[in-house]
């Protein structure tokens, strides 16, 4: 459905580098990247509100890099709604009606079925200012999805709103997509939203995409540092590949095959370390024992920092386990891991 | 109660100071004449003629400052390109230039020598001394409030709601017309407002461009130069309360455009 080649382009500080991305028709689509990375000026590219320098972007097999953003078939959901703050709820959602050729039933029969979805019922002759941040949100969608555009862009829709709003928008969006043919392109730096929604992923860093795949190929095998860290692999370490083991200061770790050349990081991610206070006999490959160095709250979970010749791990317990194995700081831990949970890049 | 330190007595007094000077002479000028005499005036066919004149070409400037002006102050709120900063000076000049150079100005490139002096007078269009004159001087110096109250109201505009406009199908015009237009108006026509009170109340540009058809400043000058003070109060009575009544209007359009942000 979009599909952008070798697309570089400039905007202030911000730069595209050789982009190159193909969605499919009803994908949704992830694009995620710490502040800066580019995502929002790639968003603006697809719409036409930058110009390209080189590359192409076709939208439904047509080439629309040179045509003007409102004949493109791309709508947009900003993080602020951008609800027109002069027109009520209906008027917005209308707003592209005229603009459309759409039929009159048609049009009646969408207004009718998003407002239902949406439960926008009683807000259609209030205006914007009027509303909460998750209604605005919803008009917003309604907007966009009126004129059922090709591709629906999102640019952290979610970020603005408050954690009840976001959950219920969150399935919003789930359930709009699902009704709808159009293709969905979400930008967050959020990895629980990109989990729930996507059904494929891009990470960005610095004006280029730096993986695509699925949520779980980006969560499980990430192929750079960068990503590796942006999606939670707490524990990255530069090591000494020989044989089937990796070393990092006298620690050996077990991997379990032989890596390809070239690689020189390892990377575990913090909930596949299991912790024990007497040795664990199993399976696992990997154990050691180091010294708890400290326990962080992090809410829903503790993250638990052990030492081991020189170097931190870090992993994750629930509250309730830290209080079973009655954890503090200075004590001695056994730490284990499959040699399958090593990445490797 | 604490005891205030000096510095905030120093500011006090000389806050009262500058109300007190701008207040009082006004204040004095417009309790001087008479009521009978105001009346008189008004009666006035000169006075009654010059103040229309005044009221009229004020108006006129604003339009042009208008229809010329709004497109000008879009392109500055929204874009950036090379020699903005220059361009935005030039709108700026008219602020600065002292108001008889201005009328000077203009007539230099009003006049037979010049081929756009020439031009008009081929149309048989008259600058010097005349209602046409006297309506570009004062879009001369009305034209900078005008473009940069309106400049400040398009930037206030999100350009992200002109990029959901146009996303959702509507073309650049349909969108200004559609969104940027209905969101500025008030900045627009608090630009009228600023650009037709600076109209109203330029003196020396129009003086030396023209002195007939006699608009109120000029009015008040000449009876002040003729018969003296008494003569000139009546009728700056008149302008002074139109004027103040400009003033209100904007002070009210803006004081609602602070609280609906």
């Amino acid at each position: 459905m979009i599909e952008i080649k070798e697309l570089c382009t400039k905007l202030g500080e911000f730069r595209l580098d050789d982009i190159n991305v193909a969605i499919d028709k009803n994908e949704f689509f992830v694009l995620m990247g710490p502040t800066g990375a580019g995502k929002t000026v790639l968003l603006e590219a697809i719409t036409g509100l930058i110009p390209v320098q080189k590359g192409c972007i076709y939208v439904g097999g047509k080439n629309v890099t040179t045509l003007s953003p409102e004949k493109r078939g791309v709508g947009i959901v900003y993080q602020d709604y951008s609800l027109f703050p002069h027109m009520t709820v209906r008027e917005n959602i209308t707003f592209g009606l005229r603009y459309n050729k759409i039929k009159k039933e048609t049009a009646k029969e969408r207004l009718n079925r998003l407002v239902k979805n949406l439960s926008l019922e009683n807000l259609l002759n209030r205006l914007p200012t009027n509303l909460s941040g998750g209604e605005n949100q919803r008009v917003s969608l309604a907007r966009a999805l009126m004129i059922e555009p090709l591709v629906l862009l999102l640019d952290e829709p979610l970020s603005a709103l408050d954690p009840r709003f976001r959950e219920e928008i969150r399935e919003d969006l789930k359930k709009l997509h699902k009704d709808s043919d159009t293709t969905f392109l979400m930008v967050t730096h959020d990895f629980a939203e990109a989990i729930s929604l996507a059904d494929r992923v891009a990470v960005m860093n610095e004006g280029r995409i730096e993986q695509t795949g699925t949520t779980e190929e980006i969560f499980r095998k990430p192929c750079s540092t960068f990503v590796a860290d942006f999606v939670g692999m707490k524990n990255l370490f530069a090591v000494h590949f020989s044989g089937t083991e990796a070393r990092i200061n006298g620690l050996e770790i077990d991997i379990g095959y032989t890596p390809p050349q070239r690689c020189s990081y390892i990377a575990i991610r913090p909930e596949d370390i299991v912790l024990s206070v007497k040795k664990l006999d199993s399976s696992m490959r990997n154990s050691f024992c180091g010294v708890i160095k400290a326990l962080i709250d992090r809410g829903l979970y503790y993250e638990v920092w052990m030492e081991a010749a020189n170097t931190v791990f870090k992993a994750t317990i629930t509250k309730r386990s830290l209080f079973e194995l009655s954890l503090r700081e200075g004590m001695n831990i056994f730490f284990s891991f499959k040699a399958t949970a090593v990445h490797i890049f | 109660m604490k005891v205030k330190e000096p510095f905030f007595w120093v500011n006090i007094s000389c806050g009262i100071i500058i109300m007190v000077f701008i207040v009082l002479p006004l204040v004095e000028m417009l309790t001087a004449p008479s009521l009978s005499m105001v009346k008189e005036t008004i009666k006035d066919k000169d006075v009654l003629r010059s103040i229309w004149l005044s009221i009229y070409t004020a108006g006129l400037a604003a339009l042009f400052s208008f229809v010329f002006g709004t497109p000008l102050a879009y392109i500055l709120a929204r874009t950036d390109f090379v020699g903005k900063r220059l361009v935005e000076s030039i709108v700026d000049l008219p602020i600065v230039i002292p108001h008889p150079v201005v009328g000077i100005a203009i007539l230099s490139v009003a006049g037979k020598n010049h081929w756009l002096g020439q031009l008009f007078s081929d149309l048989g269009i008259r600058i010097m001394g005349s209602v046409t004159g006297i309506v570009i001087v004062l879009t001369f110096v009305g034209l900078p409030f005008y473009v940069n109250a309106v400049k400040n109201g398009f930037e206030s505009i999100s350009p992200r709601l002109e990029n959901v406009s146009r996303s959702l199908g509507a073309s650049m015009t349909s969108t200004f017309f559609r969104i940027t237009f209905p969101l500025a108006w008030r900045s627009i026509l608090i630009g009228l407002i600023m650009c037709s009170a600076r109209a109203i109340s330029e003196f020396g540009a129009v003086v030396v461009v023209a002195y007939h058809p006699m608009i109120a400043p000029v009015l008040i000058y000449e009876r002040f130069e003729a018969y003296g003070l008494a003569y000139s109060q009546p009728v700056a009575v008149w302008l002074v309360s139109l004027c103040l009544v400009l003033f209100f209007v904007l002070r009210i359009l803006t004081l609602r455009t602070g609280k609906s942000s």
